[in-house]
């Protein structure tokens, strides 16, 4: 029996997967939305991926997990590797563009820069406390020009003099856009406008004082829309890269060093249909109250954090 | 008259939590101005909830957790609050003005002395303050105790250093923890005298050395620096220095009291700096980026910078540092805390840069350049 690994990656608004074999070939890939639950996601996405997956030639021997979800996804998947998104995402590309030298990553809910230099990152940024020019964001705003979010890069491409809105800070763009609205600024332009605001509100905030240098590549749910990838365009001078594959960039960075971290733990599909139970409690031991956060499987306790001493560890 | 106020019932005096520092005071408020000393319960949530309620919203966070511990300490049946502040300039100096009337509009009576009326070039005007906790004490008293808080500083923060420094390699979980916590309780009991001082220190240097540890060949080094009670105190920072340890990092922090407070050049500093800052950009700004900027000259692996959100001397220092970082081609990461609950953003930047360094520091091991060593990763 063949080896395969499996990568998996939850994010806020969206939750991916790939199988590779040992040749770093992508199998089968698989991308969804998590709609507020990572549990329910991973199960959709495991069955998903089974359907695509030849089991009588492969087995999966390693699992990696990435994303804000990694830490309670990788318990429940027994996975060898639970890894930052940050570090799964430059593996992941240097994989597939092995000679890129900046990445741009925009998300449902958080943004990144990596710098790499000779395929090792020497630099990188995340935006901290505030969820501006993200995907979350323009989703909104979508919602309120009543416009699918898949269609609004296309529609801000259609534009040829996008209307200024700021890009400080979503409070400040928002009442920007309501006014933008309200006196009549064409949808084509508000759309192209915001498209520029995310872009700058990157390049002004995540990407401050690094040095951009090609190539480029341009990834996460939002590298989708076609006018913020016109908008990085015009404002780096540079050639942006977005692959077909670009949003599994962090699934499979996590199946690859699932991969290479040589342990093999036991995976079995079936992990879907078992019963695994979350309960978060204050520990109540001390004015502090930790969130001790304990996850069964079929009723036996298989893992648990969130306190900050010993004596909020949970007892099996 | 005298006989009289022997009689008064002695006062209850506390402080707020701030890193291991709080022991200093219970010392001096118990040997040298004899009073009581309540100490404040350990910085929790409901700390933070306290603070976070009474302060204004955009303060710097140190504001919110050291208005919490007052109000808890004053729960826990302080009579008598002091707060610090003096010469800097920075929203610190209006800590102690803006609590006393926030603690005093929520209907508490007590008695506020705040350090910051006092100035460093009058020592005249700390008696002054002193007599508002003890109106009848001993100055003999007093400066006895004082150098002896003196040696005790300057032992505690060496100390602290050699557990930052070393508790990344040590083979068993919290050693270093449990000796530093070990050595506090020694101090508080400690006679008051500097020798005794000194002797408790040199065994807990003792005992420190012999604690199994394995340090690699290359360990990364890395320097910790930022606003000055965030750096310091473990709740503020989410127990940052902890964190790193367990990725086996060695810390390297100048900041700390006895440093900055004792043996502090400004004019060293801006020289080292000249470059870079051609004046001083508040507080500890200066310290700071000349700290950095030795640091990346020696060639460490990173620098860590820990602020509370808002911090405007620190948020100056940010391009300077971007600088260094872009010239000395060494990584920097830049925290911003306030009163936020969950750990998992600061775990995932944390071990991304983590990652960042080891693979570089991998690399260059391997071959000398990044560029070069690319292609083995």
């Amino acid at each position: 029996m063949k080896k395969a690994y499996l990568g998996v990656d939850v994010g806020s608004i969206s939750t991916k997967g790939v199988i590779i074999d040992e040749n770093k070939k992508i199998l089968a890939g698989e991308y969804l939305y998590t709609k507020g639950d990572p549990m329910n996601a991973v199960r959709t996405l495991l069955r998903r991926l089974e359907q695509q997956f030849d089991a009588a030639e492969r087995t999966v021997v390693a699992v990696g997990t990435t994303g804000s979800a990694r830490k309670l996804i990788g318990a429940v998947l027994n996975a060898a590797v639970v890894k930052n998104e940050i570090t799964a995402h430059a593996i992941g590309t240097t994989n597939i563009h092995p000679d890129v030298r900046t990445i741009f990553e925009i998300g449902g809910q958080d943004s990144k820069i990596i710098i790499l230099r000779g395929g090792v990152v020497t630099d990188y940024a995340m935006n901290t406390l505030c969820a501006a020019g993200t995907g979350a964001f323009i989703s909104n705003q979508a919602a309120r020009l009543d416009i699918p979010v898949e269609e609004f890069g296309a529609i801000a491409m259609r534009s040829n003099d996008p209307t200024p809105i700021a890009a400080r800070c979503t409070v400040f763009a928002e009442s920007d856009l309501v006014h933008k609205v309200q006196i009549g600024c064409s949808k084509e332009d508000i759309c192209a406008g915001l498209c520029r605001a995310v872009v700058l509100n990157y390049l002004n905030n995540v990407a401050k004082g690094k040095k951009i240098e090609p190539p480029i590549v341009f990834q996460g749910g939002v590298s989708k829309n076609i006018g913020v990838v016109r908008a990085f365009e015009n404002e780096t001078g540079q050639e942006i890269i977005v692959d077909e594959n670009g949003h599994l960039a962090g699934a499979f960075g996590a199946a690859i060093l699932a991969m290479r971290s040589g342990e093999e733990r036991p995976f079995d599909f079936a992990v879907t249909e078992m019963d695994f139970k979350i309960t978060g409690k204050s520990c109540g031991r001390c004015a502090n109250n930790c969130e001790v956060i304990r996850v069964f499987r079929d009723g036996e306790m298989i893992d648990s954090w969130g306190n900050r001493c010993e004596r909020g560890a949970a007892k099996a | 008259m005298k006989k009289k106020k022997q009689n008064e019932p002695k006062r209850n005096v506390s402080f707020s939590q701030f890193g291991s520092y709080n022991l200093l005071f219970e010392y001096f408020i118990t040997h040298g101005l004899e009073q009581n000393y309540v100490r404040p319960p350990e910085i929790t949530k409901r700390t933070m909830e306290l603070g976070n309620r009474n302060s204004p919203d955009f303060v710097c966070s140190p504001f919110k957790f050291t208005l919490g511990c007052f109000l808890e300490a004053i729960e826990a049946g302080a009579d008598t609050i002091v707060q610090v502040g003096g010469v800097v300039a920075c929203r610190l100096k209006y800590y102690g003005s803006m609590q006393k009337k926030i603690i005093e509009d929520l209907g508490y009576d007590i008695r506020f002395v705040n350090l910051a009326e006092a100035s460093r070039e009058d020592p005249r005007s700390f008696l002054a303050l002193f007599r508002k906790i003890n109106p009848d004490f001993s100055l003999v008293k007093i400066l006895r105790t004082g150098i002896t808080v003196v040696a005790m500083l300057e032992a505690l923060d060496r100390v602290q250093l050699t557990v930052s420094k070393n508790a990344g390699f040590e083979l068993r979980d919290g050693d270093f923890d449990r000796e530093f916590r070990r050595f506090c309780g020694r101090l508080l009991k400690s006679p008051n005298d500097p020798i005794s001082v000194y002797r408790i220190y040199r065994e807990t240097k003792k005992n420190m050395r012999a604690i199994p540890t394995d340090v690699p060949e290359h360990p990364l080094r890395i320097a910790v620096i930022g606003e000055y009670y965030t750096v310091m105190d473990d709740y503020s920072s989410h127990n940052i220095e902890k964190k790193m340890a367990k990725y086996g990092m060695r810390v390297e922090r100048w900041m700390n009291v006895s440093h900055t407070l004792l043996h502090y050049s400004a004019p060293k500093r801006r020289k080292i700096i000249r470059d870079y800052v051609q004046y001083d950009m508040g507080v500890t700004t200066t310290s700071n980026v000349g700290f950095a900027l030795e640091c990346a000259k020696k060639g460490f692996d990173g620098i860590i910078q820990l602020k509370s959100f808002g911090c405007t001397p620190e948020i100056d220092a940010m391009p300077v540092l971007r600088s260094i970082s872009s010239d000395y081609d060494i990584p920097i990461l830049f925290f911003s805390f306030d009163c936020q609950n969950a750990d998992t953003g600061i775990e995932t930047r944390l071990e991304a840069f983590y990652d960042m360094i080891r693979l570089k520091k991998e690399a260059q091991l391997k071959s000398g350049a990044p560029e070069r060593a690319a292609a083995a990763i």
